[in-house]
């Protein structure tokens, strides 16, 4: 039992936990969804003053921050205390494709050609963390929606919306991978 | 107290994005390029279960703690916001290899430079707010 846990999670199991999650939110009286975040820490920060988007009360949305903050936790508690070291397994195909934009073999859970300190103060490294977030922050406030809203959420609810909405992420995920990447790698 | 539960259930979702290691960009780039069934398996099997219960929820009409009726927004009508925000969404969660949830998750488990990522996240967001009203819906 507890090395099953302490071993990375396979998918059946872990997505059982997160429609767990989602029940759990529906049960305590909310909805589970990620990216409304953002637009609350907009809020929070003024932004309410100018736009009429950010205008309302954030302290409604205060239990979805606290859900933030218990993900931050969440994270740190997977690496410390729930990591048993295995090595990172990436299948084969992935290895060689990434080979030919330049990436290295995967030895961990995120490539350090994108995500370590030498990378990020390269000005490529940077505009690819900051262009990356940025679509993910406006394209989920245009579609209303991210993957817990729209891909988990919505989908469970039958939500032809959000059957679009994931139909879009895909479109763009499928461009950005197979067309962009092999441009600007 | 009122918000406990929610730190707690957070904390549940903060794990499993990191233990089903779908915060990984190398796991969404499988994803993207069809080469693996992990991500594929862990959405397709939060969704199956999602539907069943969603449905038995209704069907029940099940109550929340407090005893009320649990209820689900549907989403407005539309078409042109779901297809051009979800494809921008796309790129970026190509780009990134994270969506919302995961970002904030990769912070707690020691990769700091997601902070860059979710600072342009929140600024994309307020930009969207900005123009929401110029842009097709």
């Amino acid at each position: 039992m507890l090395d099953f846990i302490m071993q990375p999670w396979p998918w059946w199991f872990s997505g059982i936990i997160i429609s767990a999650v989602m029940f759990l939110m529906l049960f305590f009286g909310k909805s589970f969804g990620f990216s409304s975040n953002l637009r609350t820490i907009c809020t929070i920060v003024g932004a309410g003053k100018r736009v009429k988007f950010f205008d309302f009360d954030w302290k409604t949305q205060s239990w979805n921050l606290v859900f933030l903050v218990g993900a931050i936790i969440g994270g740190y508690i997977a690496n410390q205390f729930l990591n048993d070291g295995s090595a990172f397994l990436l299948a084969d195909s992935t290895t060689k494709d990434l080979a030919e934009l330049g990436f290295s073999k995967a030895e961990a859970i995120q490539p350090p050609e994108l995500f370590s300190w030498d990378a990020i103060f390269t000005l490529k490294g940077f505009l690819m963390l900051a262009f990356g977030g940025f679509f993910v922050g406006f394209g989920s406030r245009y579609a209303g929606g991210c993957t817990s809203g729209h891909a988990i959420s919505g989908i469970s609810n039958l939500q032809i919306p959000s059957l679009i909405a994931v139909v879009g992420f895909f479109i763009g995920g499928l461009l950005m991978t197979h067309f962009i990447f092999p441009l600007i790698f | 107290m009122k918000f406990t539960k929610f730190l707690i259930v957070g904390i549940l979702f903060g794990i499993v994005m990191a233990k089903s290691q779908a915060l990984s960009w190398y796991r969404i780039q499988e994803m993207f390029r069809f080469q693996s069934f992990h991500m594929y398996g862990i959405i397709g099997t939060a969704v199956v279960l999602g539907i069943i219960g969603t449905a038995l929820i209704k069907k029940f009409k099940s109550k929340d703690y407090q005893g009320n009726e649990i209820h689900f927004v549907p989403k407005e009508k539309g078409f042109w916001r779901y297809i051009i925000g979800g494809t921008l969404f796309g790129i970026g969660w190509a780009m990134s290899g994270a969506c919302p949830g995961p970002m904030v998750v990769n912070i707690g488990y020691g990769f700091v430079s997601f902070f860059v990522v979710v600072f342009f996240a929140i600024f994309g967001t307020f930009l969207y707010g900005v123009l929401q009203n110029k842009l097709p819906h």
